[in-house]
């Protein structure tokens, strides 16, 4: 069952195309992730599905509606953390997590909710006081004080120190524990590799790249990188044969790519221990899901 | 379509209208800006000018003292800043905040929190005439005319209701929170002072007259003051002077209707936090 269904998304502002036409599919009680660099059309796309920008073209379904005319059913059923939202300054903490929790039918505790995005000791600080971090956390907390069944987080913990990360990471994992389906995006490669089931990487308005963070552009079937220092009287002619694989010396160490890592480790190893050495600095590496974004949105020219 | 699994009911609209004026009133009096400007600025103005003027009549309102002229000029005076100043200022730079984005996002009907602020103003508005007409009465000896308490009771309600619905046309207009105690203040000042709000303007030139009649500030200060003025006959009512009234709050309501803005105007200027 689908939570969100996206087909062919467009979105135009004067002469540009934010969104390109962009399809995906969000599944019940999975966590969604759109990683891209800034402009890449995320927070567009994301406004659309909240309701918030009428559309150019294509078809959108949340929770089975269009957001676009989803009104008061829709919007008691969703959580929205918007990347920049204010909140009256001069309010205390517990007083707008309780005055927000009465907006929806069956909210949670506020009191718990504060506790739960660790904000237990700010409960009576007025929101002017609290730091950048602190205000973050009280945007999520006013995002599930709703109890929706699905929750948007554009960029959740940009600015964050990485202990506080760490935390609205648990945040996240446990909403979506409890069943929650979650669509979120980020700019960090790490992020959504931690909370997402599924991520689309987005650049310039279009889904370059979609699949889970392990098989994202391939990853998993990729060519693996073996690399070790040369070891001191040997050339590179001296090397075993290595299959189909052309080994190459950079700076001193061989750097060879291949698909079958484990015939080419096996000859290595062997060739090392016959000559009775070590491979110094032997790793094995599979291009990272930050490679894989860098080459997708073309950040690495 | 998936059902909902888990019981409970939506929020009544009327406790949901209450709490969130409550919660508007809560704001209002945390703000020291509003306070001052809707409560404290009419009766430092009614001290100051009822002192200087104390026993002064009046020629032009057939010679009642001027503190029974100056009260409800003053009562008015305090309706346009709490309800006009205030929504444009206030609307305005809570929407540069992302404060009516985020409500936006929630369930909460849109009437419910536009309504809940014009309400929490009108409130005020109130507790500023009730507190003006207390210190009048109390320091200068002001005059209720009980016969007329029921007109001023509701000129006093329909001119909130007028400058409520001009304050949010007007916020829906200004481009942002910085020009809108700007554009508040230019367009309320100089009316002020052609509306007969401090002093009659039966003696100013003709034109300066006329051009005060166009706005709704000078028939609001009129039909509250022929209800503190023992003169007028009956029961209080300037008919003529409400029509105007409605006539300029049916213009503002249709201008807040069509053209209000729950986000800042330039995508770009909502980066900024609170």
């Amino acid at each position: 069952m689908a939570a969100i269904q996206v087909d062919g998304l467009r979105k135009v502002y004067g002469a540009t195309e934010a969104v390109a036409g962009i399809s995906f599919e969000v599944v019940e009680g999975e966590c969604f992730a759109l990683l891209g660099p800034n402009g890449a059309g995320k927070t567009t796309t994301l406004e659309i599905l909240e309701g918030y920008r009428d559309r150019t073209g294509g078809s959108v379904e949340v929770l089975g509606v269009d957001p676009a005319d989803g009104g008061r059913d829709l919007r008691e059923r969703i959580g929205i953390v918007l990347q920049s939202a204010g909140i009256d300054r001069e309010l205390t903490v517990a007083e707008v997590v309780a005055l927000f929790g009465g907006y929806y039918p069956h909210p949670r505790d506020p009191g718990e909710v504060i506790e739960l995005v660790g904000l237990g000791d700010k409960r009576d600080a007025r929101c002017r006081t609290l730091s950048g971090g602190q205000q973050r956390r009280l945007d999520l907390a006013l995002g599930i004080v709703g109890d929706p069944d699905l929750v948007f987080l554009d960029e959740p913990t940009t600015g964050f120190d990485p202990s506080a990360r760490r935390r609205s990471w648990e945040l996240i994992d446990s909403l979506r524990a409890l069943g929650k389906t979650i669509l979120l995006t980020t700019h960090y490669m790490d992020e959504a590799q931690n909370l997402a089931d599924r991520v689309a990487i987005l650049a310039a308005g279009r889904i370059v790249a979609q699949g889970s963070p392990s098989s994202l552009g391939g990853r998993d079937v990729a060519e693996a990188e073996i690399s070790f220092r040369l070891p001191d009287g040997a050339g590179l002619g001296d090397l075993p044969p290595l299959g189909p694989a052309r080994p190459r010396l950079d700076d001193g160490r061989v750097v060879l790519r291949t698909e079958a890592p484990t015939g080419a480790l096996h000859a290595l190893t062997g060739w090392a221990l016959a000559r009775g050495g070590e491979l110094e600095g032997l790793a094995v590496t599979r291009p990272s899901l930050e490679d894989v974004y860098l080459r997708l949105t073309g950040g690495d020219r | 379509m998936s059902t909902r699994t888990r019981a409970g009911s939506r929020p009544a609209t009327g406790p949901l209208l209450l709490r969130q004026v409550r919660h508007q009133n809560r704001l209002f009096l945390r703000n020291p800006f509003s306070a001052f400007f809707s409560l404290a600025l009419p009766l430092m103005f009614l001290l100051v000018f009822g002192s200087l003027n104390s026993g002064q009549t009046l020629e032009a309102r057939g010679g009642i003292p001027y503190v029974q002229f100056l009260t409800p000029g003053l009562l008015a005076f305090a309706v346009v800043s709490t309800c006009y100043t205030g929504l444009v200022t206030g609307v305005a730079m809570n929407r540069d905040m992302g404060i009516l984005k985020r409500v936006r996002g929630t369930p909460l009907p849109a009437w419910i929190y536009v309504a809940a602020r014009i309400l929490s103003s009108v409130w005020f508005s109130v507790v500023s005439a009730v507190l003006m007409v207390g210190v009048g009465v109390v320091l200068f000896d002001v005059e209720i005319i009980w016969r007329m308490l029921p007109a001023a009771v509701g000129t006093l309600l329909l001119g909130s209701a007028c400058f409520c619905a001009l304050g949010m046309a007007v916020a829906a207009l200004v481009p942002n929170g910085e020009a809108a105690p700007i554009v508040a203040n230019f367009t309320v000042l100089p009316v002020a002072f052609i509306s007969d709000l401090f002093f009659p303007m039966d003696t100013a030139p003709a034109w300066l007259r006329t051009l005060g009649s166009v706005f709704p500030v000078k028939h609001f200060a009129l039909a509250m003051e022929a209800t503190f003025n023992p003169f007028t006959t009956g029961s209080g009512w300037s008919w003529d002077h409400l029509a105007v009234l409605v006539l300029w709050g049916l213009a503002g309501l249709l201008v807040a209707v069509r053209k209000f803005r729950w986000e800042p105007n330039i995508p770009g200027g909502r980066r900024r936090r609170r």
